[in-house]
C-alpha cells in the first residue's frame, strides 16, 4: 500500500493552535469592551476596511512596494521552468512571476488565494544562490501561497491593528464622542480611559502573538517546502547563505522594507537589534534543526 | 486540502493517482488508427530526493522491470533535477510498457516517494517520422500531448488533434497551462 513520508509536526501544530486560541480569545474579550461604545464601533469599520484593502491587493501593492516586474516565461525561461515544475508536483496554481531589482537577497510570496498570487525574487538572491537552493527558496514560497498565509496573517493582524489605532488615534474620537454626546453625564471621559487601557493592552499582547505565529507559519513553509523538493538541505544551505549576508548589509537600505517584513525569506532586521520574541523570523538554528528532521524523515529506508 | 489544514499550515504534497495510466492501451488504438505508432518506449519522471532511499528505490523497480522478458530500462538524470526511468520493449507492446510503468511508480509510491511523482511519458512517433508524447500528469490525473518540433517549439496544432482523438479514451487534462513542455525528455528530443 502506498505511504507518504510527509509526517505533520505535531507540536508545532499545537503551538500554533494556542497562539491562533489565545488571539481568538484575546480579540473576544476586546470586543465586547469595545461593544459598550461608539468609537469602538466607528474604529472598527475603518480596520476592517483597511484590513481589507490590504488582503484584496496583496499581490499587487507588494510588488509595487518593492517596484517588482512581473516576468513573462520569454524574459526568465529558467525561473519559470523551475516555478512550473513545482507547481506541477505540487498540484497547484501558476503565480506570476516577479523579480525585484535590488542586491538584497530575498525571496516573498503573496495573494489572497493561491489563484490570486504572487512569488517575487530579488536580483540578488538569484546571484548569490545556485539552482537548487534557488528553487528550495521558491518551494518554501510556494508553501506560503497553499497556505494561505497573508490570509490567515491579515485576519489575525487585523483587530491588533484595531487596538493599535484606537491606541494612537482613540484620543481624538474619544474627546469628540465624550464632548458630543454625553454632555449630561461624565460617563464618557473614564469609559474611554478604559477602552484606551485596554487596547494598548491588547494592542501589545497580539502584537507578541502575532509574531509568534508569524515565526511558527515560517518553520511550516519550510516542512512544507522541504517536502516539495525533497531536499531539506538545500533549503538549509540557502538559508546559512542569506543569513550570513543579511547581517552584513547596511540598515539603511533595510528600513525602507521593514513593513513587509512578515512575509519575506529571511527577515530584513538584523537579529541583535530585537529580542527572539519580537522577531517574525524563527532563529536560523531552529529552523536549520526542523529542516534536519525532514531529511531524516525522507531518507528513511524502507 | 482542508480548511484546518491551511490555518494550521500542514499543507502537504499530493498524492499520485497511478491507476488512471491504464487507459494509456485505449488511446493508442484511436491513435494508430491516426497514423501514429508508438514506439514501445516510455519513461516515469520523478523528483530526486536527498538520502539513499529513493535511490534504492529506483534499483528495485529496475530489477523488476528488466525481470520481464523484451524490456530494458535506462536512467537518466535532466538538468531540473528530476530522474528519468526509460522502459523500451522490443516488441513495441502497450500493454506490456503500461504494466512495467505501473511497476516503476509503485514501487516508488510503496516507499513513500508517491509526492515525488511527476509525469509519465509514452512515446510515438508521428505520421511526419517526428517522436510525439502522451504525458501522463500524476498529480492530476490527466493526460495531455506533446508534439516537440525543432528548436524548442511545439507543434501545438497537432497536440489539439490528438487531444480529440483520445478524449474519449482517456482523461485529457482541461487547463490549458497544465500542458507543460518537457525539452530534452527521453524519446522526445
Amino acid at each position: 500500500m502506498a505511504r507518504s513520508r510527509f509526517r505533520g509536526d505535531r507540536g508545532l501544530t499545537f503551538r500554533m493552535g494556542g497562539v491562533g486560541l489565545g488571539l481568538g480569545v484575546l480579540y473576544l474579550v476586546f470586543a465586547a469592551v469595545l461593544y459598550q461604545t461608539p468609537v469602538g464601533a466607528f474604529g472598527f469599520v475603518i480596520v476592517l476596511a483597511i484590513a481589507w484593502g490590504q488582503w484584496y491587493f496583496s499581490d499587487s501593492l507588494a510588488l509595487k512596494s518593492m517596484s517588482a516586474q512581473v516576468v513573462e516565461p520569454h524574459q526568465a525561461p529558467e525561473l519559470h521552468a523551475m516555478i512550473d515544475r513545482l507547481c506541477a508536483l505540487a498540484d497547484m496554481p501558476k503565480p506570476r512571476v516577479a523579480i525585484a531589482v535590488t542586491d538584497m537577497p530575498n525571496a516573498f510570496a503573496t495573494g489572497r488565494t493561491p489563484n490570486h498570487s504572487a512569488v517575487c525574487v530579488t536580483t540578488g538572491i538569484m546571484q548569490r544562490l545556485d539552482a537548487d537552493e534557488l528553487e528550495g527558496v521558491l518551494a518554501h514560497e510556494l508553501s506560503h501561497v497553499a497556505n494561505r498565509d497573508v490570509t490567515v496573517m491579515t485576519v489575525a493582524s487585523s483587530i491588533g491593528l484595531l487596538a493599535g489605532f484606537i491606541t494612537r488615534y482613540g484620543m481624538y474620537f474619544g474627546g469628540m464622542f465624550s464632548g458630543g454626546r454625553d454632555r449630561n453625564n461624565n460617563n464618557g471621559g473614564p469609559a474611554f480611559i478604559v477602552v484606551f487601557l485596554v487596547s494598548l493592552l491588547v494592542y501589545a499582547v497580539s502584537f507578541v502573538l502575532i509574531r509568534g505565529l508569524s515565526r511558527y507559519r515560517e518553520l511550516s513553509a519550510d516542512r512544507s517546502g522541504a517536502y516539495m523538493t525533497g531536499r531539506p538541505s538545500k533549503l538549509s544551505s540557502a538559508l546559512v547563505k542569506i543569513s550570513g549576508d543579511m547581517a552584513r548589509i547596511p540598515n539603511k537600505d533595510l528600513r525602507d522594507s521593514q513593513a513587509m517584513s512578515a512575509f519575506f525569506f529571511a527577515p530584513a532586521i538584523s537579529r541583535e537589534s530585537i529580542g527572539a520574541l519580537f522577531s517574525t523570523h524563527p532563529p536560523l538554528q531552529q529552523r536549520l534543526d526542523n529542516l534536519a528532521k525532514v531529511s531524516a524523515e525522507l531518507s528513511e529506508q524502507g | 486540502m482542508g480548511f484546518f489544514d491551511s490555518i494550521l499550515g500542514r499543507s502537504k504534497p499530493p498524492e499520485a493517482d497511478l491507476d488512471v495510466l491504464f487507459a494509456v492501451p485505449q488511446a493508442v488504438i484511436s491513435m494508430q488508427m491516426e497514423g501514429f505508432t508508438p514506439t514501445g518506449s516510455g519513461s516515469v519522471c520523478f523528483r530526486d530526493v536527498e538520502g539513499q532511499a529513493d535511490d534504492t528505490a529506483m534499483a528495485d523497480a529496475e530489477k523488476i522491470i528488466s525481470s520481464s522478458p523484451g524490456s530494458t530500462v535506462t536512467r537518466s538524470d535532466d538538468r531540473f533535477g528530476f530522474h528519468w526511468l526509460t522502459v523500451t520493449r522490443t516488441d513495441a507492446d502497450v500493454s506490456g510498457l503500461v504494466t512495467d510503468l505501473h511497476a516503476a511508480n509503485s514501487s516508488l509510491a510503496d516507499a513513500g516517494f508517491s509526492s515525488a511523482l511527476l509525469c509519465s511519458t509514452v512515446v510515438f512517433t508521428t505520421p511526419a517520422g517526428k517522436p510525439f508524447g502522451l504525458v501522463y500528469l500524476y498529480k492530476r490525473g490527466t493526460f495531455y500531448p506533446f508534439a516537440p518540433d525543432t528548436g524548442e517549439r511545439r507543434d501545438n496544432s497537432l497536440e489539439l488533434q490528438v487531444r480529440g482523438v483520445v478524449s474519449a479514451d482517456v482523461p485529457i487534462e482541461p487547463d490549458l497551462t497544465k500542458w507543460l513542455a518537457i525539452w530534452g525528455a527521453p524519446g522526445l528530443a
